[in-house]
């Protein structure tokens, strides 16, 4: 990692410095080599956990940051089809939020049952956008489960 | 995976992927590439992706692969494929998120000896002029009604808000509308996201370079682009923006759904496609078609904005600021074209994902003045390396489906690229080498570094030596501006 990045401090900075002992938590995501677009890791123990850090790892490849400016809040609900779908479409509604209102989101309460996904998100203005992610894709994408959860590799065309 | 004894040798700049290698393949995968990009290609997973491609139904002929190949998503990038009209699949996921992403090149009389003490304040007024930036607005707010026009007139409706010549329409590709669009079948959402972004370039890979004209090498095509040794010249690469993502989105979403309809299997959900005479596939060809129109005005505003940032720098120290239009092409599209296949001329769809359209001599889409040369090519590099212009052949419509590459092609990973290259220090490098930088972002400059890309003088020759292109400039940076 070079010093230049190191100022980027970005939402789910901390996940950035894990290196050895990263596959022992719980939770968490990393960034994978892609050639021309940006591709995440991503595991934890149950669908809305995957969700957020699946958020946390999007906003952080994006070098997103909060502005010092008063929380806000955003709810919506989201038709629950199938995992992949469910994943591309809670985190295109996210990449909406931040250019229409230029808002993104650090605190996530999801609540999922059988046929829809309840979100309440709590964030803040974000403060001089670095970089575009253009869409989420369903390139190889397939939720799997794993002994201690899910997993999942994002690709998102940048 | 694939290893180089999968495939067979045709020529030095031809290889082939039997249609055996894969018992759902419909057709073999031909892969214009030299065996030196071919061992550099087969780094990443773009051949995989290629074959991949190659099990959509409806295909005819072959899937092609251009040199400057690279893993993307679903499609490699460099990727063509022909779908059988009407009853052939579209694919979402082939054309890309950034429909009608493509590139514009403006000729210049301006000398760069002339201009060259102010080239530093041209990056600067080019920056100014033309809004850059992530998810940025421009200088035009367009109210739904007219958002619905100009999706359907395209660059027609830049020419009714004097925002383009004649000349212009008549050198973009299609005359910059393609027709049978419809705003109908396009969301709301996109809709909103399209409004404030006419005439904006974007971030990411999108750029606008002034060049230098350092080399013709044929010199009647050159004459008749205005294109003249050691003149200046502009390249304008931009796509839909937000508008087109969300359409290719909310298509690669509902088509989900159609895949099951159809019974079409696929290995690859970003695959996921419908055939064009079903009331899914119209609905996507209409809205892509808006969003096809709504790049082509993107690319004219702001060449309009920029030919303003060139009369305020330089109209009072050239005799001639103007900048004319060469050409404009896109390079992720989805055309129904006519092809000579296995003898026979046949309507299909083409898919060009990072590919350009590249139509030879004497073909009746081209503007009557280039009907002689050929299609006009234009291939960017990467910001420190040259571009080359370059012209379709009778060859590329017989082997090519009339395609050719779009650009040097990624090489290397953009985590990578982040890790090894400090935008700050590779501004500096680039400035140094007296290319004059404006980035709005130095982490996003780092990912975009020439070092990240193929060497463009090897593909461009790749496509030379398959005989899919011929050269006629090649142009060098001078000023670059980044979003």
């Amino acid at each position: 990692m070079n010093s230049y990045y190191r100022r980027e401090a970005a939402i789910g900075q901390e996940n950035l410095v894990y290196t050895g002992d990263m596959d022992s938590r719980e939770a968490g995501f990393r960034e994978l080599e892609h050639t021309a677009d940006w591709e995440l890791y991503v595991w934890a123990p149950d669908l809305p956990a995957l969700l957020e850090q699946a958020a946390r790892g999007m906003y952080q490849l994006s070098h997103t940051r909060l502005a010092d400016a008063p929380r806000l809040v955003r709810e919506f609900e989201l038709p629950f089809t199938d995992r992949e779908s469910l994943l591309v479409d809670f985190l295109s509604e996210l990449l909406f939020y931040g250019e229409e209102e230029n808002l993104a989101f650090d605190e996530y309460q999801l609540d999922l049952d059988e046929s829809s996904l309840r979100v309440r998100i709590v964030g803040a203005p974000i403060e001089d956008p670095a970089k575009e992610i253009k869409a989420v894709t369903y390139h190889r994408l397939a939720v799997r489960e794993t002994g201690r959860g899910l997993e999942v590799q994002i690709v998102f065309d940048v | 995976m694939i290893t180089i004894s999968d495939l067979k040798k045709i020529s030095d700049f031809e290889w082939e992927i039997p249609k055996t290698f894969r018992e759902d393949m419909r057709v073999p995968v031909r892969v214009f590439v030299t065996e030196d990009l071919l061992k550099e290609a087969m780094r990443d997973k773009s051949l995989e992706q290629a074959v991949n491609a190659a099990t959509l139904p409806g295909l005819v002929g072959h899937v092609l692969v251009m040199p400057d190949m690279h893993q993307g998503y679903g499609f490699p990038i460099g990727g063509v494929a022909a779908t059988r009209y009407p009853e052939g699949v579209i694919s979402p996921g082939g054309i890309g998120y950034d429909i009608n992403c493509g590139v514009r090149l403006l000729g210049s009389q301006i000398s760069y000896e002339e201009a060259n003490p102010y080239l530093d304040d041209l990056a600067t007024a080019l920056d100014k002029h033309c809004p850059s930036g992530v998810g940025k607005g421009g200088h035009l707010q367009v109210s739904e009604k007219e958002l619905d026009r100009l999706c359907v007139e395209g660059s027609p409706w830049a020419l009714r808000k004097g925002h383009a010549t004649q000349q212009d329409i008549r050198r973009t590709e299609e005359g910059g509308q393609i027709k049978g669009a419809d705003p109908g079948k396009v969301s709301e959402r996109a809709k909103k996201r399209g409004r404030p972004q006419i005439g904006t370039l974007g971030a990411g890979n999108h750029f606008i370079e002034v060049d230098l004209i350092e080399e013709v090498y044929d010199s009647h095509a050159a004459q008749v682009m205005g294109l003249e040794e050691g003149c200046l010249a502009l390249q304008i690469h931009c796509g839909s923006r937000g508008f087109g993502h969300q359409i290719c989105s909310d298509y690669v979403g509902t088509f989900q759904g159609a895949v099951k309809r159809y019974g079409i299997e696929l290995p690859d959900r970003e695959l996921v496609c419908a055939p064009m005479d079903s009331p899914e596939g119209e609905a996507y060809l209409a809205a892509m078609r808006c969003a096809a129109n709504y790049a082509f005005v993107n690319r004219q505003v702001l060449a309009h904005w920029a030919r303003e940032a060139f009369e305020e720098v330089l109209g009072k120290h050239v005799i001639n600021a103007h900048l004319h239009q060469v050409y404009d092409i896109a390079h992720n599209m989805g055309k129904i074209e006519s092809h000579e296949i296995e003898g026979r001329l046949m309507k299909v769809c083409v898919h060009r994902k990072g590919a350009t359209r590249a139509f030879g001599p004497g073909n009746e889409d081209l503007p009557e003045e280039y009907r002689a040369i050929g299609q006009p090519v234009l291939v960017p590099g990467s910001m420190g390396t040259a571009s080359w212009v370059l012209v379709g052949t009778q060859e590329s419509m017989l082997r090519s489906f009339g395609s050719t590459c779009h650009g040097a092609g990624r090489t290397m990973s953009r985590s990578k690229a982040k890790k090894e290259i400090w935008g700050e220090d590779l501004r500096k490098e680039l400035e140094g080498e007296g290319i004059h930088i404006r980035a709005g972002s130095m982490a996003g400059l780092s990912e975009e570094a020439p070092a990240a890309y193929k060497d463009v003088d090897a593909v461009v020759n790749t496509v030379s030596g398959a005989g899919i292109a011929r050269k006629v400039a090649r142009l060098t940076p001078v000023a670059v501006v980044k979003g």
